[in-house]
């Protein structure tokens, strides 16, 4: 468990501090070390681990390449079923996936580090360059759209590239990666690791990124259908939720995923602005990805508010033990009512909540905490406006079982659907699965012109 | 309270543990630490005939397990590079130091009876307890017509062990060479000759493995390689095989044996003298991890005598020996069927993939309900031969019941299927 240097009573942190904070969550493993790890998976037959991966990559063969030394073929191995198989490594909660099921664990402490080792091994191929490990089917002469560079859009790039298509992807912010550029603590993905991986991803051929292309402003869904003989929505979640409690729009209060954004796209971290009693609200990894870099920047205290019991939070105990080993307050149990402030938010005012008739429910007790930033990580939804041409269900996009939307020759995949918990490795997956699915059709419609 | 003491080949020692004539015994300081450290004897590093050979670098090479543990040594060295004069006169300086310890001194030369002669004479002289004949080293050595081109030819073992005998009055002991179809032709040569015991296996011949960048055999010596001696953990089957038949045979029972090969802890040294070896040699061990390894060879060794009431090593020395024999004694009626624990098992698939692939596919999976795996055994596909037991991770979660047959003692000499079957009296 890593522990960043924190702001004292007597010290502030200094420029270097908070660079070093931004480093690596888990440092690499080295080569003898990977070996070591490596000696300790069981090679399972029909592997648990893989099993819980929702891009299946068959872990006990790319450890065994590790320890045979075929690194490169342990790379491969990996990045065959996902292309984004370094960020997963750096930001899967593996905790809950691969590494809860690991069996090894059963005879020893813990599992085997899967999710270090596979940073080992894609790592190496990444340092290592070279030409793409994957060569492209011929090209079958179709072109596709892709809606968003995130992890859903550039895997299905990626893969539908891999099939022989040519791919548009269109952009709206101005780097690629999603959530993986945006949206993850910075000691998750040091040294630019999103960008050097989309690099890697594009080497692929075939793939071209438009950015500033937003859709509903300067992008049609319609036009994208006429222009293109398939597209693929990976456009994630992205409206915020609001609280709708008093004082919401005070200075000082704002979303998680913007004060991480912040966070990412500064290259000298200490130029960020932090407050001195920050408030975080909200009980997923998005609260603590804040919390804890709240932290890593400086403040002094930080209070990590969520509305239900330690049982209900989505944050893995993995994630919520780095936050108060790292000196995040977690309440549990209270609600926001209210941020009061003269020019900008000073504190926050809470109604204690209870489960009542099993519905949560204040229960008459409040209580104020000093805040002189609040970050709301309550969750994303989908910006629900720009595809009203499409069935929603639940509050996303509806997609059957091959990723088709309600519209004919429209996939969609990663957090915009509900294909399975909103993770990196999901929207990989999805991207993938779309990109085959949509291949299939096509072969389907060449054959079908062609008779 | 266990004693440890030991008398092999007419040699008394404290204990049964003696440095193997190699590297680690080649001169009066690593000696003097070994004994510091509690080994109860050396076997000084083969003395030869004037002028000493000459060494080249590099010398070792090492097979190593995917995690990188050593399990075997292969050495291209040659016997010791020192003049004669300077062992012996360590030699003499150690015997008068150490009294309580056992030196032996190993010699090798050329097919020549004055060589051998004049040379065991002059290392009797130096006051060592016996002489040790080496017939073994596979490298270098026997390109000059010793080592083990005079081991592998019985009559020249009967005879140098003959030669030795005729001219000094302490035990001889005859390294064998494994480097032989049957251990039993040069063991039967040996005791022909008058030894007192023979001191088996010498190196296995062999490479160690190649350097793929530079396409060398290693260790490799400016740019060539070549085969050498192979030792330690990975040889101690095949030197367990080669007592045991030496312990079992007729033609050698009796013979008093100085095991080595691939000891590195008290229970495999008690497993050699279990099968007949009344002490043991040790190298390979010793260069991996240091002299102070027979700290716990000592501890351990006493402490299994002591659970089992063993009051002395020759109270349990050749106790498996009977119970090693042809295969053509092995009782064709006994079964077993594998057993897996289902409260044990981690559901890693082991056995099963080893089952269903290499073996009788007796293993079938049931998922519960709950998404687990369950192993089932099918007793019916079952032939019991241990694999799936073997690569299960978790001790004890598979075992091998024996099953009641209810079918008397049958070997393949009597069984109706045997074409040559003898008749039943």
């Amino acid at each position: 468990m890593k522990h960043f240097k924190l702001t004292t009573d007597d010290s502030q942190l200094s420029v270097r501090d908070i660079a070093d904070n931004f480093d690596d969550l888990h440092p690499p493993l080295d080569g003898a070390q990977a070996i070591v790890e490596a000696g300790r998976c069981l090679y399972c037959y029909d592997a648990p681990c893989m099993n819980a991966c929702p891009t299946r990559i068959d872990i006990p063969k790319f450890i065994h390449q590790i320890r045979s030394g075929n690194l490169d073929g342990s790379a491969r191995t990996i990045l065959s079923v996902n292309i984004m198989g370094g960020a997963c490594a750096r930001a899967c909660p593996t905790e809950v996936l691969c590494e809860e099921v690991c069996v090894v664990q059963h005879t020893e402490s813990a599992p085997v580090k899967i999710g270090e080792l596979q940073r080992h091994a894609v790592d190496h191929l990444l340092a290592k360059g070279g030409a793409h490990p994957f060569v492209r089917a011929p090209l079958s002469g179709f072109k596709l759209a892709v809606i968003g560079a995130g992890p859903a859009g550039l895997s299905f790039a990626h893969r539908a590239a891999m099939l022989g298509y040519d791919v548009v992807v269109f952009e709206a912010k101005p780097k690629s990666g999603g959530l993986n550029e945006y949206g993850l603590a910075g000691y998750k993905m040091a040294n630019d690791f999103a960008q050097a991986e989309i690099e890697f991803l594009l080497s692929i051929g075939g793939i071209s990124i438009e950015h500033g292309k937003v859709l509903g402003d300067n992008l049609s869904l319609d036009g994208l259908r006429t222009a293109y003989d398939a597209v693929f929505i990976g456009a994630g979640l992205t409206a915020a939720r609001g609280l709708g409690v008093d004082g919401e729009d005070l200075a000082g209060v704002s979303d998680a995923l913007e004060f991480i954004e912040n966070v990412r796209e500064a290259v000298d971290k200490s130029n960020v602005p932090v407050g001195d009693d920050v408030v975080v609200i909200g009980g997923g990894n998005t609260a603590i990805d804040a919390a804890v870099q709240a932290k890593c920047l400086g403040a002094r205290n930080v209070t990590l508010v969520y509305r239900r019991g330690p049982d209900a939070m989505t944050a893995t105990q993995w994630e919520h033990d780095l936050a108060t080993a790292n000196g995040v307050v977690v309440r549990y149990w209270a609600s926001p009512e209210a941020f009061k402030g003269s020019a900008k938010v000073e504190y926050a005012v809470f109604s204690a909540m209870r489960i009542v008739d099993g519905k949560l429910t204040p229960s008459g007790d409040s209580f104020e905490l000093p805040a002189d930033m609040v970050l709301k990580a309550i969750g994303q939804m989908l910006n629900s406006a720009i595809f009203d041409a499409l069935k929603l269900e639940g509050g996303k996009i509806a997609v059957d079982a091959h990723y088709q939307t309600s519209l004919a020759g429209v996939f969609a995949g990663g957090d915009c659907v509900n294909s399975g918990e909103d993770l990196t490795v999901q929207a990989v997956e999805d991207g993938k699965q779309a990109a085959i699915a949509v291949d299939i059709m096509l072969h389907a419609k060449r054959k079908g012109a062609a008779e | 309270m266990s004693d440890l003491g030991c008398i092999i080949g007419g040699v008394e020692s404290i204990n049964p543990f003696w440095l193997a004539s190699a590297p680690p015994s080649d001169k009066k300081y690593n000696v003097e630490r070994a004994f510091r450290a509690g080994w109860g004897g050396a076997v000084w590093k083969t003395l030869g005939v004037d002028p000493p050979v000459v060494n080249v670098t590099s010398r070792y090479g090492v097979h190593r397990t995917q995690d990188r543990r050593i399990i075997g040594i292969n050495n291209i060295e040659l016997i010791s590079d020192r003049p004669l004069g300077v062992n012996l006169r360590e030699i003499e300086e150690m015997r008068r130091e150490w009294p309580d310890r056992v030196i032996i001194g190993s010699i090798m030369a050329p097919m020549d009876e004055q060589a051998w002669k004049s040379l065991a004479i002059k290392v009797a002289n130096s006051g060592v307890q016996g002489i040790e004949l080496n017939l073994g080293c596979p490298h270098g050595m026997c390109e000059r017509g010793m080592g083990s081109a005079v081991g592998q030819a019985p009559a020249f073992v009967e005879q140098t062990t003959r030669w030795v005998r005729e001219v000094v009055d302490i035990p001889v002991f005859t390294k064998l060479t494994p480097n032989v179809t049957d251990i039993i032709v040069p063991a039967v040569a040996a005791k022909a000759g008058g030894a007192h015991a023979v001191s088996l296996i010498n190196t296995v011949n062999s490479v160690i493995g190649i350097d793929l960048d530079s396409m060398t055999p290693m260790p490799t010596v400016d740019g060539r390689g070549t085969h050498g001696g192979y030792c330690g953990e990975a040889v101690k089957p095949i030197a367990l095989h080669m007592t045991a038949e030496i312990a079992r045979q007729p033609e050698t029972q009796g013979l008093e044996i100085s095991a080595i090969g691939g000891i590195t802890t008290w229970r495999d040294a008690a497993e050699f003298i279990a099968l007949g070896a009344g002490a043991v040699q040790v190298c390979t061990a010793a260069m991996l991890y240091g002299f102070r390894i027979v700290e716990d060879m000592n501890e351990g060794l006493a402490a299994f005598m002591r659970d089992k009431g063993y009051r002395s090593i020759a109270d349990f020395k050749g106790k498996a020996t009977a119970q090693t024999v042809d295969w053509n004694e092995l009782n064709i009626n006994h079964d077993l069927k594998a057993r897996i624990d289902d409260e044990a098992c981690i559901e890693c698939g082991r056995c099963f993939i080893a089952c269903e692939d290499t073996a009788h596919q007796a293993i079938r999976i049931d998922v519960n309900t709950d998404g687990g795996r369950k192993f089932i055994v099918i007793d019916d596909e079952c032939v019991g031969c241990n694999l799936c037991m073997h690569v299960c991770p978790v001790k004890d979660c598979i075992t091998m019941e024996a099953v009641d047959t209810d079918r008397p003692y049958l070997t393949w000499p009597e069984h109706p299927k045997n074409p040559l079957r003898k008749a039943a009296e």
